[in-house]
Protein backbone atom coordinates (compact mmCIF):
# COMPACT_ATOMS: atom_id res chain seq x y z
CA UNK A 1 0.00 0.00 0.00
CA UNK A 2 1.36 3.38 -0.90
CA UNK A 3 0.92 6.50 1.16
CA UNK A 4 -0.24 9.74 -0.32
CA UNK A 5 2.51 12.40 -0.27
CA UNK A 6 2.31 15.09 2.39
CA UNK A 7 0.02 17.83 1.27
CA UNK A 8 0.02 21.11 3.15
CA UNK A 9 -1.71 23.78 1.11
CA UNK A 10 -1.18 27.38 2.22
CA UNK A 11 -3.26 30.48 1.63
CA UNK A 12 -1.13 33.12 -0.07
CA UNK A 13 -2.22 36.74 -0.23
CA UNK A 14 -2.22 38.12 -3.75
CA UNK A 15 0.34 40.79 -4.60
CA UNK A 16 -0.70 44.44 -4.81
CA UNK A 17 -0.54 44.51 -8.61
CA UNK A 18 -2.78 41.45 -8.85
CA UNK A 19 -5.26 42.91 -6.37
CA UNK A 20 -5.41 46.20 -8.25
CA UNK A 21 -5.77 44.58 -11.70
CA UNK A 22 -9.60 44.40 -11.70
CA UNK A 23 -9.70 48.09 -10.74
CA UNK A 24 -7.27 49.19 -13.44
CA UNK A 25 -10.00 50.25 -15.91
CA UNK A 26 -11.69 52.36 -13.21
CA UNK A 27 -8.37 54.06 -12.50
CA UNK A 28 -8.00 54.97 -16.16
CA UNK A 29 -10.54 57.79 -15.84
CA UNK A 30 -8.69 59.70 -13.07
CA UNK A 31 -5.42 58.95 -14.85
CA UNK A 32 -6.83 60.49 -18.04
CA UNK A 33 -8.03 63.56 -16.09
CA UNK A 34 -4.60 63.87 -14.47
CA UNK A 35 -2.82 63.59 -17.82
CA UNK A 36 -5.13 66.28 -19.17
CA UNK A 37 -4.23 68.48 -16.22
CA UNK A 38 -0.51 68.01 -16.88
CA UNK A 39 -0.83 68.57 -20.62
CA UNK A 40 -3.15 71.58 -20.63
CA UNK A 41 -1.36 74.72 -19.52
CA UNK A 42 -4.28 76.69 -18.02
CA UNK A 43 -6.26 75.14 -15.17
CA UNK A 44 -9.42 76.96 -16.24
CA UNK A 45 -9.20 75.46 -19.74
CA UNK A 46 -8.58 72.03 -18.26
CA UNK A 47 -11.63 72.35 -16.00
CA UNK A 48 -13.84 73.46 -18.89
CA UNK A 49 -12.63 70.63 -21.09
CA UNK A 50 -12.98 68.06 -18.31
CA UNK A 51 -16.62 68.97 -17.64
CA UNK A 52 -17.26 69.01 -21.37
CA UNK A 53 -15.60 65.61 -21.77
CA UNK A 54 -17.55 64.11 -18.87
CA UNK A 55 -20.83 65.49 -20.29
CA UNK A 56 -20.07 64.08 -23.71
CA UNK A 57 -19.09 60.75 -22.16
CA UNK A 58 -22.29 60.56 -20.14
CA UNK A 59 -24.42 61.17 -23.22
CA UNK A 60 -22.54 58.53 -25.19
CA UNK A 61 -23.01 56.14 -22.28
CA UNK A 62 -26.76 56.75 -22.26
CA UNK A 63 -26.89 55.97 -25.98
CA UNK A 64 -24.54 52.98 -25.83
CA UNK A 65 -25.66 51.18 -22.67
CA UNK A 66 -28.67 49.51 -24.27
CA UNK A 67 -26.64 48.32 -27.19
CA UNK A 68 -24.03 46.61 -25.06
CA UNK A 69 -26.70 44.74 -23.08
CA UNK A 70 -28.52 43.70 -26.24
CA UNK A 71 -25.29 42.29 -27.61
CA UNK A 72 -24.39 40.60 -24.35
CA UNK A 73 -27.80 38.97 -23.89
CA UNK A 74 -28.53 37.64 -27.34
CA UNK A 75 -25.38 38.18 -29.40
CA UNK A 76 -27.30 40.62 -31.55
CA UNK A 77 -25.24 43.21 -33.42
CA UNK A 78 -27.66 46.06 -34.00
CA UNK A 79 -26.31 48.53 -36.52
CA UNK A 80 -29.72 50.18 -36.46
CA UNK A 81 -29.27 51.42 -32.89
CA UNK A 82 -28.42 54.89 -34.23
CA UNK A 83 -31.93 55.16 -35.65
CA UNK A 84 -33.32 55.38 -32.12
CA UNK A 85 -30.93 58.24 -31.38
CA UNK A 86 -32.25 60.19 -34.39
CA UNK A 87 -35.90 59.41 -33.64
CA UNK A 88 -35.45 60.41 -30.01
CA UNK A 89 -33.88 63.70 -31.00
CA UNK A 90 -36.65 64.59 -33.47
CA UNK A 91 -39.48 63.58 -31.15
CA UNK A 92 -37.92 65.37 -28.18
CA UNK A 93 -37.19 68.53 -30.11
CA UNK A 94 -40.72 68.50 -31.56
CA UNK A 95 -42.12 68.37 -28.03
CA UNK A 96 -39.81 71.19 -26.95
CA UNK A 97 -40.96 73.32 -29.89
CA UNK A 98 -44.57 72.50 -29.02
CA UNK A 99 -43.87 73.50 -25.41
CA UNK A 100 -42.11 76.67 -26.57
CA UNK A 101 -43.76 78.74 -23.85
CA UNK A 102 -42.36 76.57 -21.07
CA UNK A 103 -38.96 76.10 -22.71
CA UNK A 104 -38.58 79.83 -23.35
CA UNK A 105 -39.73 80.98 -19.90
CA UNK A 106 -37.02 82.31 -17.57
CA UNK A 107 -37.89 79.68 -14.98
CA UNK A 108 -35.66 76.70 -14.24
CA UNK A 109 -38.63 74.62 -13.06
CA UNK A 110 -40.64 75.25 -16.24
CA UNK A 111 -37.56 74.61 -18.38
CA UNK A 112 -36.81 71.32 -16.63
CA UNK A 113 -40.48 70.31 -16.95
CA UNK A 114 -40.30 70.98 -20.69
CA UNK A 115 -37.05 68.99 -20.95
CA UNK A 116 -38.57 66.20 -18.90
CA UNK A 117 -41.64 66.04 -21.12
CA UNK A 118 -39.40 65.97 -24.21
CA UNK A 119 -37.29 63.20 -22.71
CA UNK A 120 -40.31 61.10 -21.72
CA UNK A 121 -41.93 61.51 -25.15
CA UNK A 122 -38.67 60.55 -26.86
CA UNK A 123 -38.27 57.48 -24.66
CA UNK A 124 -41.86 56.32 -25.14
CA UNK A 125 -41.70 56.68 -28.92
CA UNK A 126 -38.25 55.12 -29.31
CA UNK A 127 -39.22 52.33 -26.90
CA UNK A 128 -42.23 51.58 -29.10
CA UNK A 129 -40.19 51.76 -32.29
CA UNK A 130 -37.59 49.53 -30.63
CA UNK A 131 -40.26 46.94 -29.85
CA UNK A 132 -41.42 46.92 -33.48
CA UNK A 133 -37.82 46.91 -34.75
CA UNK A 134 -37.00 43.85 -32.65
CA UNK A 135 -40.13 42.01 -33.72
CA UNK A 136 -39.91 42.76 -37.44
CA UNK A 137 -36.19 43.12 -38.13
CA UNK A 138 -34.10 41.48 -35.41
CA UNK A 139 -36.14 38.43 -34.39
CA UNK A 140 -35.94 36.66 -37.78
CA UNK A 141 -32.14 36.83 -37.80
CA UNK A 142 -31.17 35.53 -34.36
CA UNK A 143 -27.85 33.72 -34.48
CA UNK A 144 -26.90 35.00 -37.94
CA UNK A 145 -24.44 37.84 -37.47
CA UNK A 146 -23.94 38.73 -41.12
CA UNK A 147 -27.68 38.91 -41.71
CA UNK A 148 -28.04 41.00 -38.54
CA UNK A 149 -25.54 43.54 -39.83
CA UNK A 150 -27.21 43.77 -43.23
CA UNK A 151 -30.79 43.87 -42.04
CA UNK A 152 -30.28 46.26 -39.12
CA UNK A 153 -28.26 48.57 -41.38
CA UNK A 154 -31.20 48.45 -43.79
CA UNK A 155 -33.55 49.25 -40.93
CA UNK A 156 -31.43 52.28 -40.03
CA UNK A 157 -31.66 53.61 -43.60
CA UNK A 158 -35.42 53.08 -43.75
CA UNK A 159 -35.97 54.87 -40.42
CA UNK A 160 -33.74 57.77 -41.45
CA UNK A 161 -35.77 58.17 -44.61
CA UNK A 162 -38.99 58.02 -42.59
CA UNK A 163 -37.64 60.87 -40.46
CA UNK A 164 -37.01 62.85 -43.64
CA UNK A 165 -40.56 62.11 -44.79
CA UNK A 166 -42.09 63.21 -41.46
CA UNK A 167 -39.86 66.15 -40.46
CA UNK A 168 -38.41 67.15 -43.85
CA UNK A 169 -34.86 66.92 -45.20
CA UNK A 170 -33.53 70.07 -43.54
CA UNK A 171 -31.46 70.04 -40.38
CA UNK A 172 -33.18 71.68 -37.44
CA UNK A 173 -31.44 74.22 -35.23
CA UNK A 174 -32.69 74.24 -31.67
CA UNK A 175 -32.16 76.61 -28.79
CA UNK A 176 -31.74 75.15 -25.35
CA UNK A 177 -34.35 76.13 -22.75
CA UNK A 178 -33.81 79.63 -21.42
CA UNK A 179 -32.18 78.89 -18.06
CA UNK A 180 -29.99 76.13 -19.50
CA UNK A 181 -28.28 78.50 -21.88
CA UNK A 182 -24.97 80.09 -21.07
CA UNK A 183 -22.61 79.01 -18.36
CA UNK A 184 -21.30 79.42 -14.88
CA UNK A 185 -17.87 80.62 -13.94
CA UNK A 186 -15.99 78.44 -11.49
CA UNK A 187 -12.31 78.89 -10.63
CA UNK A 188 -11.95 81.05 -13.69
CA UNK A 189 -13.40 78.36 -15.94
CA UNK A 190 -16.54 78.78 -18.03
CA UNK A 191 -18.75 75.75 -17.56
CA UNK A 192 -21.91 75.41 -19.62
CA UNK A 193 -24.98 74.76 -17.49
CA UNK A 194 -26.31 72.21 -19.96
CA UNK A 195 -23.15 70.15 -19.63
CA UNK A 196 -23.58 70.01 -15.87
CA UNK A 197 -27.16 68.82 -16.42
CA UNK A 198 -25.88 66.14 -18.84
CA UNK A 199 -23.31 64.95 -16.27
CA UNK A 200 -26.01 64.79 -13.60
CA UNK A 201 -28.49 62.90 -15.76
CA UNK A 202 -25.82 60.46 -16.96
CA UNK A 203 -24.62 59.78 -13.44
CA UNK A 204 -28.14 59.22 -12.10
CA UNK A 205 -28.92 56.86 -14.97
CA UNK A 206 -25.71 54.90 -14.46
CA UNK A 207 -26.41 54.51 -10.75
CA UNK A 208 -30.02 53.53 -11.43
CA UNK A 209 -28.92 50.98 -13.99
CA UNK A 210 -26.35 49.57 -11.60
CA UNK A 211 -28.97 49.35 -8.87
CA UNK A 212 -31.36 47.47 -11.14
CA UNK A 213 -28.65 45.13 -12.39
CA UNK A 214 -27.14 44.45 -8.94
CA UNK A 215 -30.09 44.61 -6.58
CA UNK A 216 -33.14 43.29 -8.38
CA UNK A 217 -34.18 39.86 -9.60
CA UNK A 218 -34.61 41.10 -13.15
CA UNK A 219 -31.09 42.53 -12.97
CA UNK A 220 -29.81 39.15 -11.80
CA UNK A 221 -31.51 37.47 -14.74
CA UNK A 222 -30.02 39.98 -17.19
CA UNK A 223 -26.51 39.59 -15.76
CA UNK A 224 -26.78 35.82 -15.74
CA UNK A 225 -28.27 35.86 -19.23
CA UNK A 226 -25.34 37.86 -20.59
CA UNK A 227 -23.05 35.13 -19.25
CA UNK A 228 -25.01 31.97 -20.06
CA UNK A 229 -28.46 32.41 -21.57
CA UNK A 230 -29.06 28.71 -22.02
CA UNK A 231 -28.64 28.04 -18.30
CA UNK A 232 -30.95 30.92 -17.39
CA UNK A 233 -33.63 29.27 -19.51
CA UNK A 234 -32.90 25.91 -17.88
CA UNK A 235 -33.68 27.55 -14.54
CA UNK A 236 -37.12 28.48 -15.86
CA UNK A 237 -36.77 32.08 -17.02
CA UNK A 238 -38.04 33.21 -20.41
CA UNK A 239 -34.93 34.93 -21.66
CA UNK A 240 -36.60 35.93 -24.90
CA UNK A 241 -39.05 38.13 -22.96
CA UNK A 242 -36.21 39.60 -20.92
CA UNK A 243 -34.34 40.33 -24.11
CA UNK A 244 -37.33 42.13 -25.65
CA UNK A 245 -37.61 44.19 -22.46
CA UNK A 246 -33.90 45.07 -22.57
CA UNK A 247 -34.18 45.92 -26.27
CA UNK A 248 -37.08 48.27 -25.58
CA UNK A 249 -35.27 49.86 -22.61
CA UNK A 250 -32.06 50.18 -24.65
CA UNK A 251 -33.97 51.85 -27.49
CA UNK A 252 -35.65 54.22 -25.04
CA UNK A 253 -32.27 55.15 -23.53
CA UNK A 254 -30.88 55.75 -27.02
CA UNK A 255 -33.85 58.02 -27.62
CA UNK A 256 -33.12 59.92 -24.41
CA UNK A 257 -29.47 60.16 -25.44
CA UNK A 258 -30.63 61.48 -28.81
CA UNK A 259 -32.58 64.36 -27.24
CA UNK A 260 -29.64 65.23 -25.00
CA UNK A 261 -27.11 64.93 -27.81
CA UNK A 262 -29.28 67.10 -30.08
CA UNK A 263 -29.61 69.78 -27.40
CA UNK A 264 -25.87 69.53 -26.75
CA UNK A 265 -25.07 70.23 -30.39
CA UNK A 266 -28.11 72.53 -30.82
CA UNK A 267 -28.64 70.89 -34.17
CA UNK A 268 -30.41 67.72 -35.25
CA UNK A 269 -30.36 65.81 -38.53
CA UNK A 270 -31.80 62.49 -39.65
CA UNK A 271 -28.25 61.13 -39.89
CA UNK A 272 -27.08 62.18 -36.43
CA UNK A 273 -27.63 58.68 -35.05
CA UNK A 274 -25.55 57.13 -37.79
CA UNK A 275 -22.76 59.61 -37.13
CA UNK A 276 -22.65 58.96 -33.41
CA UNK A 277 -22.71 55.17 -33.96
CA UNK A 278 -18.96 55.19 -34.50
CA UNK A 279 -18.43 56.52 -30.99
CA UNK A 280 -21.03 54.11 -29.62
CA UNK A 281 -19.27 51.15 -31.20
CA UNK A 282 -15.90 52.24 -29.86
CA UNK A 283 -17.33 52.58 -26.36
CA UNK A 284 -19.12 49.22 -26.46
CA UNK A 285 -16.04 47.44 -27.79
CA UNK A 286 -13.46 48.94 -25.43
CA UNK A 287 -15.80 48.54 -22.46
CA UNK A 288 -16.23 44.81 -23.10
CA UNK A 289 -19.26 43.58 -25.02
CA UNK A 290 -22.15 43.18 -22.59
CA UNK A 291 -20.58 45.13 -19.70
CA UNK A 292 -22.49 48.20 -18.49
CA UNK A 293 -19.65 49.26 -16.17
CA UNK A 294 -17.13 48.88 -19.00
CA UNK A 295 -19.40 50.89 -21.28
CA UNK A 296 -19.58 53.68 -18.68
CA UNK A 297 -15.81 53.87 -18.22
CA UNK A 298 -15.24 53.62 -21.97
CA UNK A 299 -17.69 56.45 -22.64
CA UNK A 300 -15.98 58.73 -20.13
CA UNK A 301 -12.55 57.96 -21.61
CA UNK A 302 -13.79 58.68 -25.13
CA UNK A 303 -15.44 61.95 -24.08
CA UNK A 304 -12.43 63.19 -22.11
CA UNK A 305 -9.85 62.19 -24.71
CA UNK A 306 -11.77 63.75 -27.57
CA UNK A 307 -12.06 67.08 -25.73
CA UNK A 308 -8.45 67.17 -24.53
CA UNK A 309 -7.01 66.23 -27.92
CA UNK A 310 -9.30 68.63 -29.79
CA UNK A 311 -7.84 71.41 -27.62
CA UNK A 312 -4.22 70.29 -27.76
CA UNK A 313 -3.93 69.00 -31.30
CA UNK A 314 -7.15 69.50 -33.26
CA UNK A 315 -5.98 67.58 -36.32
CA UNK A 316 -5.37 64.45 -34.23
CA UNK A 317 -8.81 64.62 -32.61
CA UNK A 318 -10.43 62.75 -35.49
CA UNK A 319 -8.36 59.65 -34.91
CA UNK A 320 -7.82 59.93 -31.16
CA UNK A 321 -10.66 57.57 -30.27
CA UNK A 322 -9.56 54.98 -32.78
CA UNK A 323 -6.11 55.23 -31.18
CA UNK A 324 -7.68 54.76 -27.75
CA UNK A 325 -9.52 51.68 -28.99
CA UNK A 326 -6.36 50.18 -30.46
CA UNK A 327 -4.41 50.82 -27.25
CA UNK A 328 -7.08 49.33 -25.00
CA UNK A 329 -7.61 46.28 -27.17
CA UNK A 330 -3.87 45.64 -27.23
CA UNK A 331 -3.93 45.76 -23.43
CA UNK A 332 -7.20 43.85 -22.98
CA UNK A 333 -8.35 42.19 -26.22
CA UNK A 334 -11.81 41.43 -24.81
CA UNK A 335 -12.35 45.01 -23.59
CA UNK A 336 -11.70 46.62 -20.21
CA UNK A 337 -14.30 44.68 -18.25
CA UNK A 338 -14.87 41.56 -20.32
CA UNK A 339 -17.96 39.45 -19.82
CA UNK A 340 -16.93 35.81 -19.81
CA UNK A 341 -19.55 33.98 -21.79
CA UNK A 342 -20.23 30.28 -21.38
CA UNK A 343 -19.05 28.13 -24.26
CA UNK B 1 -45.33 -0.21 -11.73
CA UNK B 2 -46.86 3.24 -11.39
CA UNK B 3 -46.69 5.73 -14.23
CA UNK B 4 -43.11 6.84 -14.81
CA UNK B 5 -42.36 10.50 -14.07
CA UNK B 6 -40.56 10.74 -17.42
CA UNK B 7 -41.02 8.71 -20.58
CA UNK B 8 -39.12 8.95 -23.84
CA UNK B 9 -40.56 7.15 -26.84
CA UNK B 10 -38.56 6.85 -30.04
CA UNK B 11 -36.79 10.17 -29.48
CA UNK B 12 -34.50 11.23 -32.29
CA UNK B 13 -32.24 14.30 -32.25
CA UNK B 14 -29.93 15.72 -34.87
CA UNK B 15 -27.11 18.14 -34.11
CA UNK B 16 -26.07 19.89 -37.30
CA UNK B 17 -25.61 17.08 -39.84
CA UNK B 18 -25.16 14.38 -37.20
CA UNK B 19 -27.95 11.98 -36.26
CA UNK B 20 -27.16 11.60 -32.56
CA UNK B 21 -30.24 10.12 -30.92
CA UNK B 22 -31.66 7.39 -33.11
CA UNK B 23 -34.80 6.43 -31.24
CA UNK B 24 -34.37 6.56 -27.48
CA UNK B 25 -36.96 4.70 -25.41
CA UNK B 26 -36.65 5.24 -21.69
CA UNK B 27 -38.84 5.23 -18.59
CA UNK B 28 -37.73 7.03 -15.42
CA UNK B 29 -39.82 5.85 -12.45
CA UNK B 30 -40.88 8.06 -9.57
CA UNK B 31 -38.78 8.13 -6.41
CA UNK B 32 -35.89 6.14 -7.89
CA UNK B 33 -32.43 6.87 -9.19
CA UNK B 34 -32.06 5.81 -12.80
CA UNK B 35 -28.50 5.70 -14.06
CA UNK B 36 -27.87 6.46 -17.71
CA UNK B 37 -24.67 4.67 -18.63
CA UNK B 38 -22.67 4.10 -21.76
CA UNK B 39 -19.41 4.90 -23.45
CA UNK B 40 -18.43 8.43 -24.40
CA UNK B 41 -20.30 9.82 -27.37
CA UNK B 42 -23.26 7.45 -27.30
CA UNK B 43 -25.81 10.23 -26.67
CA UNK B 44 -26.24 10.48 -22.88
CA UNK B 45 -25.73 14.24 -22.66
CA UNK B 46 -27.78 14.76 -25.82
CA UNK B 47 -30.62 12.82 -24.20
CA UNK B 48 -30.65 15.13 -21.18
CA UNK B 49 -30.37 18.24 -23.33
CA UNK B 50 -33.19 17.03 -25.55
CA UNK B 51 -35.40 16.46 -22.50
CA UNK B 52 -34.63 20.04 -21.41
CA UNK B 53 -35.46 21.37 -24.87
CA UNK B 54 -31.96 22.75 -25.51
CA UNK B 55 -31.96 20.56 -28.58
CA UNK B 56 -35.24 19.76 -30.25
CA UNK B 57 -36.30 16.18 -30.85
CA UNK B 58 -37.01 15.79 -34.55
CA UNK B 59 -39.09 12.69 -33.90
CA UNK B 60 -40.56 10.82 -30.95
CA UNK B 61 -42.33 11.96 -27.81
CA UNK B 62 -41.23 13.06 -24.34
CA UNK B 63 -43.82 12.84 -21.57
CA UNK B 64 -43.15 14.38 -18.16
CA UNK B 65 -45.56 13.88 -15.27
CA UNK B 66 -48.29 12.96 -17.73
CA UNK B 67 -47.84 15.96 -20.06
CA UNK B 68 -46.24 16.00 -23.50
CA UNK B 69 -43.24 18.33 -23.26
CA UNK B 70 -41.61 17.45 -26.58
CA UNK B 71 -42.23 20.82 -28.19
CA UNK B 72 -42.29 22.98 -25.07
CA UNK B 73 -39.70 25.76 -24.68
CA UNK B 74 -36.93 25.17 -22.15
CA UNK B 75 -38.23 27.60 -19.48
CA UNK B 76 -41.64 25.90 -19.51
CA UNK B 77 -40.00 22.48 -19.15
CA UNK B 78 -37.91 23.73 -16.22
CA UNK B 79 -40.94 25.31 -14.56
CA UNK B 80 -42.90 22.11 -14.84
CA UNK B 81 -40.57 20.77 -12.13
CA UNK B 82 -37.25 19.64 -13.59
CA UNK B 83 -33.94 20.61 -11.99
CA UNK B 84 -31.07 20.37 -14.44
CA UNK B 85 -27.36 20.08 -13.67
CA UNK B 86 -25.52 20.30 -16.99
CA UNK B 87 -22.21 18.66 -17.76
CA UNK B 88 -20.44 22.04 -17.89
CA UNK B 89 -22.08 23.03 -14.56
CA UNK B 90 -23.57 26.26 -15.97
CA UNK B 91 -22.31 28.40 -13.10
CA UNK B 92 -22.70 32.17 -13.43
CA UNK B 93 -19.17 33.20 -12.54
CA UNK B 94 -19.87 36.94 -12.31
CA UNK B 95 -22.64 36.35 -9.76
CA UNK B 96 -22.03 35.46 -6.12
CA UNK B 97 -22.84 32.01 -4.78
CA UNK B 98 -25.90 33.52 -3.09
CA UNK B 99 -27.05 35.19 -6.32
CA UNK B 100 -26.68 31.89 -8.18
CA UNK B 101 -28.92 30.26 -5.60
CA UNK B 102 -31.45 33.10 -5.55
CA UNK B 103 -31.75 32.81 -9.31
CA UNK B 104 -32.33 29.06 -9.04
CA UNK B 105 -35.15 29.60 -6.54
CA UNK B 106 -37.81 30.31 -9.13
CA UNK B 107 -40.42 30.87 -6.42
CA UNK B 108 -38.46 33.99 -5.49
CA UNK B 109 -37.25 33.05 -2.02
CA UNK B 110 -34.83 30.61 -0.51
CA UNK B 111 -36.29 28.37 2.18
CA UNK B 112 -33.86 28.72 5.15
CA UNK B 113 -34.27 25.06 6.14
CA UNK B 114 -33.46 23.94 2.63
CA UNK B 115 -30.47 26.30 2.53
CA UNK B 116 -29.16 24.87 5.82
CA UNK B 117 -29.55 21.36 4.47
CA UNK B 118 -27.47 22.39 1.45
CA UNK B 119 -24.86 24.00 3.69
CA UNK B 120 -24.58 20.74 5.59
CA UNK B 121 -24.18 18.77 2.39
CA UNK B 122 -21.75 21.25 0.84
CA UNK B 123 -19.96 23.25 3.61
CA UNK B 124 -17.80 25.33 1.19
CA UNK B 125 -20.94 27.02 -0.11
CA UNK B 126 -21.56 28.51 3.34
CA UNK B 127 -17.97 29.77 3.45
CA UNK B 128 -18.10 31.40 0.01
CA UNK B 129 -21.78 32.42 0.12
CA UNK B 130 -21.07 36.09 -0.58
CA UNK B 131 -18.12 35.51 -2.90
CA UNK B 132 -18.11 35.43 -6.70
CA UNK B 133 -18.87 31.96 -8.02
CA UNK B 134 -16.23 32.37 -10.70
CA UNK B 135 -13.46 32.09 -8.10
CA UNK B 136 -14.62 28.73 -6.72
CA UNK B 137 -12.60 25.61 -7.43
CA UNK B 138 -13.89 23.02 -9.90
CA UNK B 139 -15.29 20.83 -7.13
CA UNK B 140 -16.96 23.76 -5.39
CA UNK B 141 -18.53 24.86 -8.67
CA UNK B 142 -19.94 21.37 -9.11
CA UNK B 143 -21.34 21.54 -5.56
CA UNK B 144 -22.97 24.86 -6.41
CA UNK B 145 -24.37 23.44 -9.62
CA UNK B 146 -26.05 20.57 -7.77
CA UNK B 147 -27.08 22.78 -4.85
CA UNK B 148 -28.78 25.10 -7.33
CA UNK B 149 -30.94 22.26 -8.55
CA UNK B 150 -31.66 21.22 -4.95
CA UNK B 151 -32.61 24.67 -3.66
CA UNK B 152 -36.26 23.90 -4.36
CA UNK B 153 -38.00 20.58 -4.42
CA UNK B 154 -38.25 19.35 -8.02
CA UNK B 155 -40.28 16.52 -9.40
CA UNK B 156 -37.25 15.26 -11.31
CA UNK B 157 -33.52 15.94 -11.30
CA UNK B 158 -31.46 15.54 -14.47
CA UNK B 159 -27.81 15.40 -13.47
CA UNK B 160 -25.02 15.08 -16.01
CA UNK B 161 -21.71 13.63 -14.81
CA UNK B 162 -21.53 15.32 -11.40
CA UNK B 163 -18.22 13.69 -10.43
CA UNK B 164 -16.37 14.24 -13.69
CA UNK B 165 -12.80 15.35 -13.11
CA UNK B 166 -13.20 15.77 -9.35
CA UNK B 167 -10.81 14.75 -6.59
CA UNK B 168 -11.80 11.58 -4.68
CA UNK B 169 -12.64 13.51 -1.51
CA UNK B 170 -15.06 15.75 -3.42
CA UNK B 171 -16.56 12.74 -5.21
CA UNK B 172 -17.38 11.32 -1.77
CA UNK B 173 -19.06 14.60 -0.73
CA UNK B 174 -21.01 14.65 -3.97
CA UNK B 175 -22.12 11.04 -3.65
CA UNK B 176 -23.22 11.63 -0.05
CA UNK B 177 -25.33 14.62 -1.11
CA UNK B 178 -26.94 12.69 -3.94
CA UNK B 179 -27.67 9.82 -1.58
CA UNK B 180 -29.44 12.25 0.77
CA UNK B 181 -31.46 13.51 -2.16
CA UNK B 182 -32.35 9.94 -3.07
CA UNK B 183 -33.33 9.12 0.52
CA UNK B 184 -35.62 12.14 0.50
CA UNK B 185 -37.57 10.35 -2.23
CA UNK B 186 -36.40 12.32 -5.26
CA UNK B 187 -36.69 11.04 -8.80
CA UNK B 188 -33.31 11.30 -10.48
CA UNK B 189 -31.95 10.57 -13.94
CA UNK B 190 -28.20 10.54 -13.50
CA UNK B 191 -25.48 10.28 -16.12
CA UNK B 192 -22.35 8.99 -14.41
CA UNK B 193 -19.05 7.56 -15.63
CA UNK B 194 -17.78 6.67 -12.15
CA UNK B 195 -19.06 3.13 -11.74
CA UNK B 196 -18.51 3.01 -7.99
CA UNK B 197 -20.78 6.03 -7.60
CA UNK B 198 -23.22 4.62 -10.13
CA UNK B 199 -23.43 1.31 -8.30
CA UNK B 200 -23.82 2.98 -4.91
CA UNK B 201 -26.63 5.31 -6.00
CA UNK B 202 -28.49 3.64 -8.81
CA UNK B 203 -31.71 1.69 -8.45
CA UNK B 204 -32.17 1.17 -12.16
CA UNK B 205 -29.90 1.34 -15.15
CA UNK B 206 -30.34 2.26 -18.78
CA UNK B 207 -27.34 1.57 -20.99
CA UNK B 208 -26.98 3.52 -24.22
CA UNK B 209 -25.07 2.75 -27.36
CA UNK B 210 -25.18 4.42 -30.78
CA UNK B 211 -27.94 6.82 -29.83
CA UNK B 212 -30.30 4.20 -28.42
CA UNK B 213 -31.04 2.59 -25.06
CA UNK B 214 -29.87 -0.97 -25.54
CA UNK B 215 -30.53 -2.40 -22.09
CA UNK B 216 -32.57 -1.51 -19.03
CA UNK B 217 -32.79 -3.29 -15.71
CA UNK B 218 -31.98 -3.27 -12.03
CA UNK B 219 -28.60 -1.94 -10.96
CA UNK B 220 -28.09 -5.04 -8.83
CA UNK B 221 -28.47 -7.21 -11.91
CA UNK B 222 -25.87 -5.30 -13.92
CA UNK B 223 -23.51 -4.90 -10.97
CA UNK B 224 -23.56 -8.63 -10.33
CA UNK B 225 -22.91 -9.74 -13.89
CA UNK B 226 -19.43 -8.94 -15.17
CA UNK B 227 -20.18 -10.59 -18.50
CA UNK B 228 -23.20 -8.35 -19.03
CA UNK B 229 -21.16 -5.27 -18.20
CA UNK B 230 -18.47 -6.36 -20.65
CA UNK B 231 -21.04 -6.95 -23.35
CA UNK B 232 -22.95 -3.70 -22.83
CA UNK B 233 -20.18 -1.26 -22.08
CA UNK B 234 -16.98 -2.99 -23.07
CA UNK B 235 -15.67 -3.00 -19.50
CA UNK B 236 -16.33 -4.46 -16.13
CA UNK B 237 -17.52 -2.55 -13.06
CA UNK B 238 -15.74 -5.00 -10.78
CA UNK B 239 -13.28 -3.03 -8.71
CA UNK B 240 -14.61 0.14 -10.31
CA UNK B 241 -13.38 3.36 -8.82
Amino acid sequence: MSLAPDHAPTMARKGLAERLAPWAPVLLVPVMVLLGYLAIPATSSWLTLTVSGLAMGMMIFIMASGMTLVFGLMDVINFGHGAFVSIGAFVGVSVLIWLGGMAGAPSLVLNLLAMGAAAIAAMVVTGGVGWAFEKVIVKPVYGAHLKQILVTMGGLIVIEQLIVVIWGPEEIFIRRPETLQGGLTFAGAAIEKYRLLAVGVGLVLFLAMRFVLRRTKIGLIVRAGVENGEMVEALGYRLRLVFVGVFIAGSALAGLGGVMWGMYQELITAHMGQEVMILIFIVVIIGGLGSVEGCFIGALLVGLLQNYIAFLEPKVALISNIGLMVAILMWRPMGMIPVVKAK
Amino acid sequence: MSDPILRLEGVQTDIAQYHILQGVDLDVPRGKVTMLLGRNGVGKTTTLRTIMGHWRAKAGRITFDGADITARPTPAIARSGIGFVPENMGIFGDLTVEENMVLAAVSGRIDPARRDWIFEAFPPLRTFWKGPAGTLSGGQKQMLSIARAMIEERKLYLIDEPTKGLAPAIVTTMARALRELKEAGASILLVEQNFAVARALGDLVAVMDDGRVIWTGEMAELAGDAGLQERLMGLSMEGGH
